[in-house]
C-alpha cells in the first residue's frame, strides 16, 4: 500500500461514515464520496487509490472497482488541471454545440476525451449539463460557460489557463 | 382561479443571491412555514398535500400525496430522498432552483420529513452540479447550525437529518431505484418493482423519492393551504410549473408558468417566437424521452393529463397501420415529463436530431437488460447511418422494430425513454427519414 489519505480526508470520511447510520452496512454508501476525495488527493483513481478506499471502508476491492468504473466522473487516468465538459446534446446541438466543441478541440490541440500536453486541460464531450436555456454550454468545475459561440472559445481558454477551475476540488 | 402568467412560487427568489444564505432566506420569510408545520400533526400535512393535487415534477407526474400515503402506517424507519439528479436532456430547472433557493428545498424537506416521520433523509445531487453542490452543502450546514436540522429541531424534540450525497455521472441514477442503489454505494442499476420504494426502499426501509421542485412546493401548500394551491392549477394538477425552454426560440429560458399554458403561448408569448423568423417543425414537450409534437399539435396545454389524453395529439405508431400499445390497448400520445421543452425549427435535420437523442440513450443505458443495452446501441448505429447519408431502404422498419422490441421489456423506463421518441419521430416525421434514405440510395446508385 503506497498511498495514504491526508488527515483532513480521513476526518471527512470518518464523519461521513456516521451519516448513513440506519444502514446495515453504514460505510458502504460512503464509497462514492471517498472516491471523489481520493480523486482530489491523488489526481486520479489508480489501482492503489481504489485499494486505499477499499481498505478504509472495509469493502472488497472488487466492489470499489465496480463503483469506480460505473460512473463517468471517476477518472482512472491522470487528467488536466481544468476539465471542460462541453455538452453536445439536443438543445446544444440545435444551437451550434458541435461547432463550439470543434473550436475547443482546435484551440486546445486535442480531440474530445484528450488532455493537453501541458496538463492544463482535459476536454470532454458531455451529455446534457442542465443549462439548456443557455445552450450551447459547458461546465468546468464550478464555472459554467454559457451561450457559447466558436468565437468566444479562445478567450475562455486563456482565462481558464490563468484561473484554473479544477473539478476535483469539489468534494 | 388558475394562476396568471407571472405567478411565482418556487422561482420567486431567482436573481436574489442574498437568499442563498440563511439570513437572506429568513429575511424574505423563509423557515416561517416550518414553524407552522411543526405544530401540525403529520397526517394533517399529508392531507393538505393530497388536497393540493401536487403532482411529481420529476417526470412521471404522479400524485405526491398519494405516493406519501403508500408508506405503511406501522413503519419504524422511513426515509425521504430528494432526487436532484437532473439530467434529462432539455431540462434545467432543478439546477437553477437549488442554486437560487437552497433553503426552500431544505425547508420543504424538513416539513415533508415531519409528515412522513422520517429521521434520516438524503439529497442525491448530480455529480456534474459542482457549483450547486457547494451552495447546497453550505445551506445544509447553516440549517444545522441554526437548529433547523439535527436531534431536537427548534426545541420540538423532533429529529431530522439531511445528508447531501453527490453522484458521479450517470443519467440512470435519476431513475428512483437506481438512485437508491447509488445512495447505498452500489453501481447505479435499477431494481425490479415491486416492491416499490414506498414499501421497501433505501436500506430496505420505506422510502419516498421526490423531485426538487416537488419538495420546494410543499412550504407554499402548508402556508396557504392545499385548496389554494389546487386552485392555481387546472383541476387535476395543482400549482404552477417550471418549464425550461431551449432550442430554436428567440428567448430561451427557465420560467415558472401556469399549468394550463399551451405550447403556442409558451413559444410566442413567453419566448418571443421561433428564431430567424422561421416556423416550428417539432416540439419535444418534456425532455427527450417524450414523443414529439408537430406544428399542428401546439394548442394543447403543457399539463400532465392533457399531454397523455388530448385527442388533438396523434397517437404514436409502430407502423403506419399499427398503433403502439401502452398496455391494455391504451394509446401513447406523449407525456409532460420533466418540463424540458425543446423547440425545433423547420430547418432542422430531423434524422440528425434523432440520432443525437439515440446516441445519448446508448451512452446512458446501464447495461443490465439486454433489450435496452443492445437495442439502444443499434438505434444509435442505424439512426447514425440514416443521418450521415448512408441509410438503407429498410432502415425505417428496422428502427421501428428495434424500438418496439425494447419498449415494455426492461426493468426500468430508460428503454421506453429511447423507444418512445424513436417511434414518435418516425410517426410524425416519417417523410424526413424517407427523404434522407432516398437521397442515400440515389447517391449510392450514381
Amino acid at each position: 500500500m503506497s498511498l495514504e489519505f491526508s488527515a483532513d480526508a480521513q476526518k471527512k470520511i470518518a464523519a461521513l461514515c456516521e451519516r448513513y447510520t440506519p444502514s446495515p452496512a453504514p460505510k458502504q454508501p460512503v464509497v462514492m464520496a471517498a472516491l471523489h476525495i481520493a480523486q482530489k488527493e491523488f489526481g486520479h483513481l489508480s489501482d492503489d487509490a481504489l485499494r486505499l478506499v477499499a481498505s478504509t471502508l472495509g469493502l472488497p476491492y472488487a466492489h470499489v472497482y465496480g463503483v469506480a468504473t460505473f460512473y463517468t466522473m471517476y477518472r482512472r487516468e491522470p487528467s488536466g488541471k481544468t476539465t471542460i465538459r462541453m455538452c453536445t446534446n439536443i438543445s446544444c446541438m440545435l444551437r451550434g454545440g458541435y461547432e463550439v466543441l470543434a473550436a475547443f478541440e482546435k484551440q486546445l490541440g486535442v480531440k474530445a476525451g484528450g488532455t493537453t500536453s501541458n496538463k492544463a486541460f482535459t476536454l470532454i464531450e458531455e451529455e446534457c449539463i442542465a443549462a439548456c436555456a443557455n445552450a450551447p454550454c459547458a461546465v468546468a468545475g464550478t464555472t459554467y460557460l454559457l451561450d457559447l459561440t466558436p468565437e468566444k472559445v479562445p478567450s475562455i481558454v486563456a482565462d481558464l489557463e490563468k484561473h484554473p477551475s479544477p473539478e476535483s476540488e469539489v468534494v | 382561479m388558475a394562476a396568471p402568467i407571472g405567478t411565482k412560487l418556487v422561482s420567486a427568489r431567482f436573481g436574489n443571491l442574498d437568499a442563498q444564505t440563511l439570513a437572506g432566506y429568513e429575511k424574505t420569510g423563509g423557515y416561517g412555514t416550518l414553524r407552522k408545520a411543526l405544530a401540525m400533526r403529520p397526517e394533517d400535512i399529508t392531507n393538505e398535500v393530497k388536497a393540493s393535487n401536487l403532482r411529481g415534477r420529476g417526470g412521471a407526474g404522479f400524485s405526491t400525496g398519494m405516493k406519501w400515503g403508500f408508506v405503511p402506517k406501522d413503519s419504524k424507519t422511513v426515509h425521504l430522498v430528494c432526487n436532484a439528479d437532473e439530467s434529462e436532456p432539455g431540462t434545467c430547472k432543478d439546477r437553477e432552483l437549488i442554486y437560487w433557493d437552497p433553503h426552500l428545498l431544505i425547508e420543504g424537506m424538513i416539513i415533508s420529513a415531519h409528515a412522513l416521520k422520517a429521521v434520516h433523509n438524503y439529497i442525491y445531487i448530480r455529480g456534474e452540479m459542482m457549483r450547486e453542490y457547494v451552495v447546497l452543502q453550505k445551506a445544509v450546514d447553516e440549517a444545522y447550525a441554526r437548529g433547523y436540522l439535527g436531534k431536537n429541531i427548534l426545541g420540538t424534540g423532533l429529529e431530522v437529518h439531511l445528508t447531501v450525497h453527490r453522484g458521479a455521472g450517470a443519467y440512470i441514477c435519476g431513475e428512483e431505484t437506481a438512485l437508491l442503489n447509488s445512495l447505498e454505494g452500489l453501481r447505479g442499476q435499477p431494481r425490479l418493482k415491486p416492491p416499490f420504494p414506498a414499501i421497501k426502499g433505501l436500506f430496505g426501509n420505506p422510502t419516498i423519492v421526490n423531485n426538487v421542485e416537488t419538495l420546494m412546493n410543499v412550504p407554499f401548500i402548508i402556508d396557504k393551504g392545499g385548496a389554494w394551491f389546487n386552485e392555481l392549477g387546472t383541476g387535476r394538477s395543482g400549482g404552477t410549473r417550471m418549464l425550461c425552454v431551449s432550442g430554436h426560440v428567440n428567448k430561451p429560458g427557465v420560467f415558472e408558468l401556469p399549468m394550463g399554458i399551451t405550447f403556442n403561448e409558451i413559444i410566442n408569448d413567453v419566448c418571443g417566437g421561433v428564431w430567424k423568423g422561421r416556423k416550428v417543425k417539432a416540439v419535444i414537450p418534456g425532455g427527450v424521452s417524450m414523443p414529439p409534437l408537430d406544428a399542428d399539435e401546439l394548442d394543447v396545454p403543457c399539463e400532465f393529463d392533457a399531454l397523455q389524453t388530448d385527442e388533438r395529439i396523434k397517437p404514436v405508431m409502430v407502423t403506419p397501420t399499427q398503433s403502439f400499445d401502452l398496455g391494455g390497448g391504451r394509446q401513447l400520445r406523449t407525456m409532460a415529463g420533466s418540463g424540458g421543452v425543446v423547440v425545433l425549427d423547420d430547418h432542422t435535420d430531423i434524422p440528425k436530431a434523432v440520432w443525437r437523442i439515440m446516441k445519448f440513450f446508448a451512452h446512458e443505458s446501464c447495461g443490465q437488460c439486454t433489450p435496452c443495452r443492445e437495442g439502444t446501441g443499434w438505434l444509435e448505429k442505424v439512426a447514425r447511418r440514416v443521418a450521415d447519408g448512408n441509410g438503407k431502404p429498410d432502415d425505417i422498419d428496422l428502427l421501428a422494430s428495434i424500438a418496439h422490441g425494447i419498449a415494455g421489456n426492461t426493468i426500468c423506463a430508460l428503454g421506453d425513454a429511447a423507444a418512445w421518441p424513436m417511434l414518435g419521430f418516425l410517426t410524425k416525421f416519417r417523410a424526413d427519414f424517407e427523404a434522407a434514405i432516398a437521397a442515400s440510395v440515389k447517391k449510392r446508385a450514381s
